[in-house]
């Protein structure tokens, strides 16, 4: 592991197993409320600042599936940027850099983060057996 | 008979059953007037060293007690119980992080309306521990002189998570060249605004300015707990 990023040991996958496990969890509790439907894809909104990296996200996903009515489903997710609200600008903003919590636009400092911190399930993929006579 | 596929609508955080096990803490802990700060940093920051330190010091006018995690040794809990104060182990396993219900395990056995101050030492870690509130008030993130200036850089997001600095072994930072300068700009740079403290918890330069800080903080909750 002579070129891993910095901190990305294996006990730090391990997180992202168990993110991928929370969200096993949660589809199939949403599959039950609509009448134990077969799950085809699961939608996910990931920030920039939720610290799961997407890759090992899928990875995990597809492993912790294994076993599970969620079996070969497929892993959807859409990456999220980092907003912050700008005092100057009296706007949302996204912010200059990951290294930098300024405005893009002007340069102000701003902590106050609106979007970014998101592990969210949107949607669920569902198949529905067309029951009209051939 | 052929499939189609249809969208089902969830928006829901996958972390949820996490943040209401934190929300019921988090009342539990008002409800009983106990301060709860939590700490996070790499392994080797020094985080049991300042809490040995921090629950001697403390333990002279307040009742304290801290949680400790840890993937597979009871050593710092050992360390800590030096200090003479209650101590409990969360044995984490493979688990890189605490979650509100194993805080939630761990307090079972004790009356929290007796504390004063709760101390939660989360698994030596700069990145999982991030997404899992804990109900604490207070989230502390410390870095030691001996890591670099740039660790802020590298990793903005637990940063982020946290409420205030801490730079420990500032005794050992002429030895390294630490460039106290450089690293206040970097954690100034991903978290605009944050307090950062710098102490040493061998020969104590530092920590009465932190300690004051957190007295301060458990009266300011105990005066909002009563309006």
């Amino acid at each position: 592991m002579k070129h891993a990023k910095p901190g990305r040991t294996l006990t730090n996958i391990m997180h992202e197993l168990s993110i991928a496990m929370s969200i096993i969890e949660l589809a199939q509790e949403e599959s039950h409320r609509h009448g134990d439907v077969q799950v085809s894809a699961v939608h996910l909104k990931l920030g920039a600042l939720s610290g799961v990296v997407k890759e090992a996200l899928l990875g995990s996903f597809e492993m912790a599936c294994e076993d599970t009515p969620l079996k070969g489903a497929r892993l959807v997710v859409e990456e999220v940027p980092v907003l912050i609200f700008c005092r100057s600008c009296q706007t949302q903003r996204p912010v200059s850099s990951m290294q930098l919590f300024c405005c893009a636009e002007c340069g102000a400092p701003s902590s106050e983060v609106v979007q970014g911190k998101e592990i969210e399930m949107v949607a669920l993929e569902i198949e529905e057996w067309d029951r009209s006579p051939v | 008979m052929g499939s189609q596929p249809r969208l089902i609508e969830v928006r829901k955080n996958v972390l949820k059953q996490n943040d209401l096990n934190a929300r019921a803490l988090r009342e539990q802990f008002r409800a009983a007037g106990v301060f709860v700060v939590s700490l996070v940093s790499s392994p080797g920051s020094g985080k049991t060293m300042f809490l040995e330190k921090t629950l001697t010091l403390l333990r002279q006018n307040y009742h304290v007690a801290a949680l400790v995690g840890d993937l597979a040794t009871e050593n710092d809990a050992v360390r800590l119980a030096r200090s003479q104060a209650p101590v409990k182990q969360i044995t984490t396993g493979t688990l890189c992080h605490l979650e509100a219900a194993m805080v939630q395990n761990a307090l079972q056995q004790w009356d929290l309306n007796e504390l004063d101050f709760l101390f939660i030492e989360n698994v030596g870690n700069l990145v999982c521990p991030s997404s899992y509130d804990l109900g604490e008030n207070l989230r502390l993130v410390l870095i030691s002189v001996t890591e670099g200036e740039d660790k802020p850089l590298k990793y903005p997001t637990i940063f982020n998570s946290a409420d205030v600095g801490v730079v420990t072994k500032i005794d050992l930072a002429a030895a390294v060249e630490f460039d106290w300068q450089a690293a206040y700009g970097n954690i100034q740079a991903v978290r605009p605004g944050m307090q950062v403290f710098k102490l040493s918890a061998k020969n104590g330069d530092g920590m009465e300015e932190l300690l004051s800080f957190l007295r301060k903080r458990l009266d300011e909750s105990r005066v909002a707990a009563v309006i």
